[in-house]
Protein backbone atom coordinates (compact mmCIF):
# COMPACT_ATOMS: atom_id res chain seq x y z
CA UNK A 1 0.00 0.00 0.00
CA UNK A 2 2.71 2.47 -1.13
CA UNK A 3 0.31 5.23 -2.17
CA UNK A 4 -1.66 4.52 0.95
CA UNK A 5 1.42 5.01 3.11
CA UNK A 6 1.99 8.46 1.67
CA UNK A 7 -1.63 9.51 2.17
CA UNK A 8 -1.54 8.11 5.68
CA UNK A 9 1.63 10.08 6.53
CA UNK A 10 0.02 13.27 5.21
CA UNK A 11 -3.10 12.53 7.27
CA UNK A 12 -1.01 12.13 10.42
CA UNK A 13 0.65 15.46 9.71
CA UNK A 14 -2.64 17.23 9.03
CA UNK A 15 -4.91 16.04 11.82
CA UNK A 16 -4.19 18.57 14.57
CA UNK A 17 -7.64 18.55 16.21
CA UNK A 18 -10.49 16.14 16.96
CA UNK A 19 -12.27 15.33 13.72
CA UNK A 20 -15.22 12.99 13.30
CA UNK A 21 -16.23 11.89 9.81
CA UNK A 22 -19.27 9.78 9.03
CA UNK A 23 -19.75 7.39 6.15
CA UNK A 24 -23.17 6.06 5.19
CA UNK A 25 -22.39 2.83 3.43
CA UNK A 26 -22.04 -0.80 4.46
CA UNK A 27 -19.49 -1.44 1.75
CA UNK A 28 -17.34 1.40 3.13
CA UNK A 29 -17.59 -0.13 6.61
CA UNK A 30 -16.55 -3.54 5.26
CA UNK A 31 -13.62 -2.05 3.36
CA UNK A 32 -12.49 -0.06 6.43
CA UNK A 33 -12.77 -3.04 8.75
CA UNK A 34 -11.13 -5.40 6.31
CA UNK A 35 -8.06 -3.19 5.85
CA UNK A 36 -7.96 -2.40 9.59
CA UNK A 37 -7.90 1.30 8.71
CA UNK A 38 -9.14 2.55 12.07
CA UNK A 39 -6.05 1.19 13.82
CA UNK A 40 -3.64 3.11 11.59
CA UNK A 41 -5.47 6.45 11.45
CA UNK A 42 -4.39 9.41 13.58
CA UNK A 43 -5.84 9.06 17.06
CA UNK A 44 -7.85 12.26 16.79
CA UNK A 45 -9.56 11.23 13.55
CA UNK A 46 -12.70 9.22 14.19
CA UNK A 47 -14.66 7.41 11.48
CA UNK A 48 -18.22 6.44 12.35
CA UNK A 49 -20.79 4.54 10.35
CA UNK A 50 -24.14 6.27 10.03
CA UNK A 51 -27.48 4.96 8.76
CA UNK A 52 -25.87 3.28 5.73
CA UNK A 53 -27.58 -0.10 5.91
CA UNK A 54 -31.05 -0.14 4.34
CA UNK A 55 -32.14 -3.29 6.16
CA UNK A 56 -30.95 -1.90 9.51
CA UNK A 57 -32.78 1.41 9.25
CA UNK A 58 -36.08 -0.26 8.37
CA UNK A 59 -38.10 0.21 11.56
CA UNK A 60 -39.63 -2.70 13.38
CA UNK A 61 -43.14 -1.56 12.43
CA UNK A 62 -42.36 -2.29 8.78
CA UNK A 63 -40.94 -5.73 9.61
CA UNK A 64 -44.17 -6.36 11.52
CA UNK A 65 -46.15 -5.23 8.47
CA UNK A 66 -44.30 -7.84 6.39
CA UNK A 67 -45.24 -10.43 9.01
CA UNK A 68 -48.87 -9.28 8.82
CA UNK A 69 -48.77 -9.98 5.09
CA UNK A 70 -47.56 -13.52 5.82
CA UNK A 71 -50.60 -13.94 8.06
CA UNK A 72 -52.83 -12.84 5.19
CA UNK A 73 -51.41 -15.81 3.28
CA UNK A 74 -49.40 -13.72 0.83
CA UNK A 75 -46.26 -15.09 -0.77
CA UNK A 76 -43.44 -12.87 0.41
CA UNK A 77 -40.45 -12.30 -1.83
CA UNK A 78 -37.47 -10.31 -0.60
CA UNK A 79 -33.70 -10.08 -0.15
CA UNK A 80 -31.96 -12.68 2.00
CA UNK A 81 -30.68 -9.97 4.33
CA UNK A 82 -34.17 -9.28 5.62
CA UNK A 83 -35.17 -12.83 6.61
CA UNK A 84 -33.75 -12.94 10.09
CA UNK A 85 -34.46 -9.37 11.15
CA UNK A 86 -36.47 -9.69 14.35
CA UNK A 87 -39.98 -8.24 14.37
CA UNK A 88 -42.30 -8.09 17.36
CA UNK A 89 -43.44 -11.67 16.76
CA UNK A 90 -40.47 -13.50 15.24
CA UNK A 91 -38.92 -12.98 11.84
CA UNK A 92 -39.87 -13.75 8.25
CA UNK A 93 -37.65 -16.80 8.47
CA UNK A 94 -39.40 -18.17 11.55
CA UNK A 95 -42.90 -17.17 10.40
CA UNK A 96 -43.65 -20.47 8.71
CA UNK A 97 -45.15 -18.62 5.75
CA UNK A 98 -44.36 -18.81 2.05
CA UNK A 99 -41.25 -16.60 2.10
CA UNK A 100 -38.88 -16.67 -0.84
CA UNK A 101 -35.49 -15.06 -1.30
CA UNK A 102 -35.00 -13.30 -4.61
CA UNK A 103 -32.10 -11.49 -6.23
CA UNK A 104 -34.23 -8.47 -7.05
CA UNK A 105 -37.76 -7.25 -7.69
CA UNK A 106 -37.83 -8.57 -11.28
CA UNK A 107 -37.60 -12.12 -9.94
CA UNK A 108 -40.47 -11.46 -7.55
CA UNK A 109 -42.60 -10.23 -10.46
CA UNK A 110 -41.70 -13.43 -12.33
CA UNK A 111 -43.08 -15.49 -9.45
CA UNK A 112 -46.36 -13.55 -9.69
CA UNK A 113 -46.50 -14.23 -13.42
CA UNK A 114 -45.75 -17.94 -12.99
CA UNK A 115 -48.17 -18.41 -10.09
CA UNK A 116 -51.27 -16.34 -10.88
CA UNK A 117 -53.18 -17.94 -7.98
CA UNK A 118 -50.79 -16.55 -5.41
CA UNK A 119 -50.73 -12.99 -4.08
CA UNK A 120 -47.06 -12.06 -4.26
CA UNK A 121 -45.68 -9.16 -2.21
CA UNK A 122 -42.13 -7.90 -2.62
CA UNK A 123 -40.71 -6.32 0.55
CA UNK A 124 -38.89 -3.46 -1.08
CA UNK A 125 -36.05 -1.99 0.98
CA UNK A 126 -33.13 0.10 -0.21
CA UNK A 127 -31.78 3.56 -0.85
CA UNK A 128 -31.58 5.42 -4.15
CA UNK A 129 -29.32 2.68 -5.52
CA UNK A 130 -32.22 0.25 -5.44
CA UNK A 131 -35.38 2.33 -5.92
CA UNK A 132 -34.87 2.80 -9.69
CA UNK A 133 -34.87 -0.99 -10.19
CA UNK A 134 -38.26 -1.09 -8.49
CA UNK A 135 -39.51 1.81 -10.59
CA UNK A 136 -38.47 0.10 -13.83
CA UNK A 137 -40.29 -3.07 -12.80
CA UNK A 138 -43.49 -1.27 -11.79
CA UNK A 139 -43.44 0.57 -15.13
CA UNK A 140 -43.30 -2.79 -16.90
CA UNK A 141 -46.80 -3.38 -15.46
CA UNK A 142 -46.48 -6.66 -13.55
CA UNK A 143 -49.68 -8.73 -13.11
CA UNK A 144 -52.40 -7.75 -10.63
CA UNK A 145 -51.44 -10.38 -8.08
CA UNK A 146 -48.16 -8.52 -7.54
CA UNK A 147 -47.52 -5.66 -5.14
CA UNK A 148 -44.75 -4.15 -3.03
CA UNK A 149 -44.36 -2.99 0.54
CA UNK A 150 -42.27 0.11 -0.05
CA UNK A 151 -39.69 0.58 2.71
CA UNK A 152 -37.44 2.82 0.59
CA UNK A 153 -35.48 5.65 2.13
CA UNK A 154 -33.52 8.59 0.75
CA UNK A 155 -30.07 9.43 2.09
CA UNK A 156 -29.92 13.27 1.97
CA UNK A 157 -32.88 13.88 4.33
CA UNK A 158 -31.20 11.68 6.97
CA UNK A 159 -28.00 13.68 6.56
CA UNK A 160 -29.99 16.87 7.01
CA UNK A 161 -31.46 15.44 10.22
CA UNK A 162 -28.04 14.39 11.56
CA UNK A 163 -26.58 17.82 10.82
CA UNK A 164 -29.51 19.67 12.34
CA UNK A 165 -29.47 17.54 15.44
CA UNK A 166 -25.74 17.59 16.12
CA UNK A 167 -25.46 14.79 18.72
CA UNK A 168 -22.72 12.98 16.75
CA UNK A 169 -20.66 16.21 16.33
CA UNK A 170 -19.87 15.45 12.73
CA UNK A 171 -17.20 17.43 10.90
CA UNK A 172 -17.85 15.89 7.52
CA UNK A 173 -19.13 12.99 5.45
CA UNK A 174 -17.81 10.36 3.09
CA UNK A 175 -20.70 10.06 0.67
CA UNK A 176 -21.99 6.62 -0.34
CA UNK A 177 -20.40 5.67 -3.66
CA UNK A 178 -23.23 3.56 -5.07
CA UNK A 179 -26.03 5.89 -4.10
CA UNK A 180 -24.05 8.65 -5.82
CA UNK A 181 -23.36 6.45 -8.87
CA UNK A 182 -27.11 6.64 -9.50
CA UNK A 183 -28.03 10.04 -8.05
CA UNK A 184 -24.86 12.04 -8.66
CA UNK A 185 -23.89 14.48 -5.92
CA UNK A 186 -25.59 17.68 -6.95
CA UNK A 187 -28.24 17.41 -4.24
CA UNK A 188 -25.55 17.18 -1.55
CA UNK A 189 -24.14 20.57 -2.44
CA UNK A 190 -26.76 22.26 -0.24
CA UNK A 191 -25.18 20.89 2.95
CA UNK A 192 -22.73 23.33 4.55
CA UNK A 193 -20.29 20.61 5.60
CA UNK A 194 -17.20 18.97 4.05
CA UNK A 195 -18.23 16.01 1.88
CA UNK A 196 -16.22 13.66 -0.32
CA UNK A 197 -17.54 10.91 -2.58
CA UNK A 198 -15.14 8.07 -1.90
CA UNK A 199 -14.37 4.74 -3.55
CA UNK A 200 -13.81 1.40 -1.87
CA UNK A 201 -10.10 0.57 -1.99
CA UNK A 202 -8.16 1.36 1.17
CA UNK A 203 -6.32 4.00 -0.85
CA UNK A 204 -9.62 5.45 -2.12
CA UNK A 205 -10.95 5.72 1.40
CA UNK A 206 -7.74 7.25 2.75
CA UNK A 207 -7.80 9.76 -0.09
CA UNK A 208 -11.42 10.60 0.71
CA UNK A 209 -10.53 11.09 4.38
CA UNK A 210 -7.57 13.27 3.46
CA UNK A 211 -9.67 15.50 1.24
CA UNK A 212 -12.31 15.86 3.93
CA UNK A 213 -9.69 16.65 6.59
CA UNK A 214 -8.20 19.31 4.34
CA UNK A 215 -11.62 20.92 3.99
CA UNK A 216 -12.11 20.85 7.76
CA UNK A 217 -8.75 22.59 8.26
CA UNK A 218 -9.55 25.20 5.64
CA UNK A 219 -12.99 25.76 7.16
CA UNK A 220 -14.36 24.99 3.71
CA UNK A 221 -17.44 23.04 2.73
CA UNK A 222 -17.90 21.62 -0.71
CA UNK A 223 -18.59 18.27 -2.32
CA UNK A 224 -15.45 16.72 -3.78
CA UNK A 225 -15.37 13.62 -5.89
CA UNK A 226 -12.58 11.19 -5.04
CA UNK A 227 -14.29 8.45 -7.05
CA UNK A 228 -14.61 9.90 -10.57
CA UNK A 229 -14.07 6.41 -11.99
CA UNK A 230 -17.70 5.65 -11.19
CA UNK A 231 -19.48 8.78 -9.96
CA UNK A 232 -20.43 11.91 -11.91
CA UNK A 233 -22.15 15.05 -10.66
CA UNK A 234 -25.43 14.25 -12.42
CA UNK A 235 -25.43 10.46 -11.92
CA UNK A 236 -27.68 8.21 -14.01
CA UNK A 237 -30.27 10.61 -15.39
CA UNK A 238 -32.52 7.88 -16.77
CA UNK A 239 -32.61 5.99 -13.47
CA UNK A 240 -33.46 9.16 -11.56
CA UNK A 241 -36.24 10.03 -13.98
CA UNK A 242 -37.85 6.58 -13.68
CA UNK A 243 -37.58 6.70 -9.89
CA UNK A 244 -39.50 9.98 -9.67
CA UNK A 245 -42.01 8.85 -12.27
CA UNK A 246 -43.12 6.06 -9.96
CA UNK A 247 -42.33 7.26 -6.43
CA UNK A 248 -42.95 10.38 -4.39
CA UNK A 249 -41.20 11.37 -1.15
CA UNK A 250 -43.12 11.29 2.15
CA UNK A 251 -42.37 11.78 5.84
CA UNK A 252 -41.38 8.56 7.56
CA UNK A 253 -39.61 7.14 10.60
CA UNK A 254 -36.25 5.34 10.41
CA UNK A 255 -35.01 2.86 12.97
CA UNK A 256 -33.10 4.92 15.50
CA UNK A 257 -34.52 8.16 14.10
CA UNK A 258 -37.80 10.00 14.49
CA UNK A 259 -39.99 10.82 11.49
CA UNK A 260 -37.71 12.53 8.97
CA UNK A 261 -39.46 14.85 6.50
CA UNK A 262 -39.57 13.67 2.87
CA UNK A 263 -37.17 10.80 3.59
CA UNK A 264 -39.22 7.85 2.33
CA UNK A 265 -40.50 6.84 -1.08
CA UNK A 266 -44.06 5.68 -1.67
CA UNK A 267 -45.80 4.78 -4.90
CA UNK A 268 -47.62 7.64 -6.61
CA UNK A 269 -51.44 7.41 -6.69
CA UNK A 270 -51.49 6.09 -10.27
CA UNK A 271 -49.52 3.02 -9.15
CA UNK A 272 -51.60 2.47 -6.02
CA UNK A 273 -52.71 -0.93 -7.29
CA UNK A 274 -49.16 -2.15 -6.59
CA UNK A 275 -49.08 -0.74 -3.06
CA UNK A 276 -49.43 -3.69 -0.67
CA UNK A 277 -50.15 -1.41 2.26
CA UNK A 278 -53.27 -0.06 0.53
CA UNK A 279 -54.21 -3.33 -1.14
CA UNK A 280 -54.28 -5.28 2.13
CA UNK A 281 -55.09 -2.36 4.39
CA UNK A 282 -51.93 -2.82 6.43
CA UNK A 283 -51.19 -0.34 9.15
CA UNK A 284 -47.58 0.50 9.98
CA UNK A 285 -47.30 0.93 13.71
CA UNK A 286 -44.56 2.60 15.67
CA UNK A 287 -42.90 0.07 17.96
CA UNK A 288 -40.97 1.19 21.03
CA UNK A 289 -37.80 -0.73 21.61
CA UNK A 290 -37.43 -2.81 24.73
CA UNK A 291 -34.26 -4.82 24.29
CA UNK A 292 -30.73 -3.82 25.26
CA UNK A 293 -29.85 -3.59 21.57
CA UNK A 294 -28.26 -0.22 20.75
CA UNK A 295 -28.63 -0.43 16.95
CA UNK A 296 -30.43 2.90 17.12
CA UNK A 297 -27.32 4.60 18.51
CA UNK A 298 -25.01 2.74 16.15
CA UNK A 299 -27.10 3.99 13.21
CA UNK A 300 -26.89 7.57 14.45
CA UNK A 301 -23.11 7.33 14.72
CA UNK A 302 -22.97 7.85 18.50
CA UNK A 303 -22.08 4.29 19.53
CA UNK A 304 -19.85 1.54 18.19
CA UNK A 305 -20.97 -2.08 17.96
CA UNK A 306 -18.43 -2.98 20.66
CA UNK A 307 -20.17 -0.54 23.03
CA UNK A 308 -23.16 -2.90 23.07
CA UNK A 309 -23.27 -5.25 26.05
CA UNK A 310 -24.74 -7.97 23.88
CA UNK A 311 -22.17 -7.73 21.08
CA UNK A 312 -20.52 -11.07 20.36
CA UNK A 313 -22.02 -12.63 23.49
CA UNK A 314 -25.79 -12.88 23.31
CA UNK A 315 -25.90 -11.25 19.88
CA UNK A 316 -23.99 -13.01 17.09
CA UNK A 317 -24.73 -13.55 13.39
CA UNK A 318 -26.32 -16.89 14.34
CA UNK A 319 -28.38 -15.40 17.14
CA UNK A 320 -28.97 -11.79 16.07
CA UNK A 321 -30.80 -9.52 18.49
CA UNK A 322 -30.89 -6.47 16.21
CA UNK A 323 -30.81 -5.90 12.45
CA UNK A 324 -27.24 -4.55 12.55
CA UNK A 325 -26.12 -8.12 13.29
CA UNK A 326 -28.27 -9.58 10.49
CA UNK A 327 -27.51 -7.63 7.35
CA UNK A 328 -24.22 -8.00 5.52
CA UNK A 329 -24.11 -4.23 5.62
CA UNK A 330 -24.81 -3.92 9.32
CA UNK A 331 -21.97 -2.48 11.40
CA UNK A 332 -22.32 -5.18 14.11
CA UNK A 333 -22.18 -8.03 11.62
CA UNK A 334 -19.13 -6.51 9.90
CA UNK A 335 -17.28 -5.85 13.17
CA UNK A 336 -18.09 -9.33 14.40
CA UNK A 337 -16.65 -10.85 11.25
CA UNK A 338 -13.36 -8.99 11.46
CA UNK A 339 -12.93 -9.21 15.22
CA UNK A 340 -13.44 -12.94 15.24
CA UNK A 341 -10.88 -13.22 12.47
CA UNK A 342 -8.29 -11.23 14.28
CA UNK A 343 -8.77 -13.01 17.56
CA UNK B 1 -27.94 -5.51 -0.39
CA UNK B 2 -26.55 -2.18 -1.51
CA UNK B 3 -23.80 -4.25 -3.03
CA UNK B 4 -22.94 -3.46 -6.64
CA UNK B 5 -20.43 -5.16 -8.92
CA UNK B 6 -18.90 -4.15 -12.25
CA UNK B 7 -19.51 -6.54 -15.16
CA UNK B 8 -18.94 -6.62 -18.90
CA UNK B 9 -21.92 -6.78 -21.25
CA UNK B 10 -21.51 -9.87 -23.46
CA UNK B 11 -24.86 -10.01 -25.18
CA UNK B 12 -28.07 -8.02 -25.38
CA UNK B 13 -31.29 -10.01 -25.66
CA UNK B 14 -34.84 -9.06 -26.39
CA UNK B 15 -36.79 -7.39 -23.59
CA UNK B 16 -33.97 -5.31 -22.11
CA UNK B 17 -32.05 -8.31 -20.85
CA UNK B 18 -28.27 -8.51 -21.02
CA UNK B 19 -25.85 -11.33 -20.39
CA UNK B 20 -22.95 -9.96 -18.38
CA UNK B 21 -19.63 -11.35 -17.23
CA UNK B 22 -18.47 -10.73 -13.65
CA UNK B 23 -15.09 -12.32 -14.32
CA UNK B 24 -15.85 -15.73 -12.87
CA UNK B 25 -19.57 -15.86 -13.42
CA UNK B 26 -21.98 -14.98 -16.20
CA UNK B 27 -25.49 -13.88 -15.46
CA UNK B 28 -28.56 -12.32 -17.04
CA UNK B 29 -29.30 -8.81 -15.81
CA UNK B 30 -31.96 -6.20 -16.55
CA UNK B 31 -30.86 -3.27 -18.69
CA UNK B 32 -33.91 -1.01 -18.13
CA UNK B 33 -31.89 1.73 -16.44
CA UNK B 34 -28.96 2.13 -18.85
CA UNK B 35 -28.30 2.45 -22.56
CA UNK B 36 -25.34 0.18 -23.29
CA UNK B 37 -23.63 -1.70 -26.06
CA UNK B 38 -21.94 -5.09 -26.06
CA UNK B 39 -18.38 -4.80 -24.72
CA UNK B 40 -19.21 -1.95 -22.34
CA UNK B 41 -19.05 -2.24 -18.56
CA UNK B 42 -21.91 -1.69 -16.16
CA UNK B 43 -22.36 -1.57 -12.40
CA UNK B 44 -24.82 -4.33 -11.41
CA UNK B 45 -27.03 -4.16 -8.30
CA UNK B 46 -29.89 -6.54 -7.34
CA UNK B 47 -29.95 -7.95 -10.88
CA UNK B 48 -30.08 -4.58 -12.68
CA UNK B 49 -27.36 -2.57 -14.43
CA UNK B 50 -27.58 0.73 -12.55
CA UNK B 51 -24.85 2.74 -14.28
CA UNK B 52 -22.48 2.52 -17.22
CA UNK B 53 -18.75 2.42 -16.56
CA UNK B 54 -15.75 2.85 -18.80
CA UNK B 55 -13.79 -0.31 -19.52
CA UNK B 56 -10.82 0.64 -17.34
CA UNK B 57 -13.10 1.56 -14.44
CA UNK B 58 -14.83 -1.74 -14.77
CA UNK B 59 -11.72 -3.85 -14.77
CA UNK B 60 -10.01 -1.86 -12.06
CA UNK B 61 -12.96 -1.72 -9.74
CA UNK B 62 -14.04 -5.32 -10.13
CA UNK B 63 -11.14 -6.83 -8.20
CA UNK B 64 -11.64 -4.45 -5.25
CA UNK B 65 -15.30 -5.30 -4.93
CA UNK B 66 -14.65 -8.98 -5.25
CA UNK B 67 -12.32 -8.88 -2.26
CA UNK B 68 -14.56 -6.80 -0.05
CA UNK B 69 -17.69 -8.80 -0.85
CA UNK B 70 -16.06 -12.20 -0.54
CA UNK B 71 -15.41 -11.32 3.08
CA UNK B 72 -18.86 -9.81 3.68
CA UNK B 73 -20.66 -12.87 2.34
CA UNK B 74 -18.96 -15.27 4.78
S1 LIG C 1 -24.56 -6.16 18.82
FE1 LIG C 1 -26.65 -6.93 18.43
S2 LIG C 1 -27.85 -6.16 20.10
FE2 LIG C 1 -25.97 -4.94 20.07
S3 LIG C 1 -26.41 -3.18 18.79
FE3 LIG C 1 -25.57 -4.71 17.44
S4 LIG C 1 -27.37 -5.80 16.64
FE4 LIG C 1 -28.05 -4.64 18.44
Amino acid sequence: MAVGKEILDTLHALVDRDITLMHICGTHEAAIARAGLRSVLPERLKIVMGPGCPVCITPQGEIDAALDLVERDCTIATYGDLLRVPGTKGSLESSGGDVRVVQGIHKAAEIARREPDREVVFISVGFETTAPTVAATILSRPPENFSILSCHRLVPPAMAWLLGQGEASLDGFLLPGHVCAVMGYEEYERFPVPQVVAGFEPEDILLGLLMAVQQVREGAHRVENAYPRVVTREGNVKAKRLMYEVFEPYDVEWRGFPVIPASGLRLKPEFEGYDAQKKYDIEIRHVDKHSACICDKVLRGIARPSDCKLFGKVCTPRTPVGPCMVSHEGACKIWHLYESRRA
Amino acid sequence: MCIAMPAEVLEIKEGNIGVVDFGDLQQEVRLDLVDVKVGEFVLVHVGFAIQRLSREEGLETREVFRQVYAAMEE
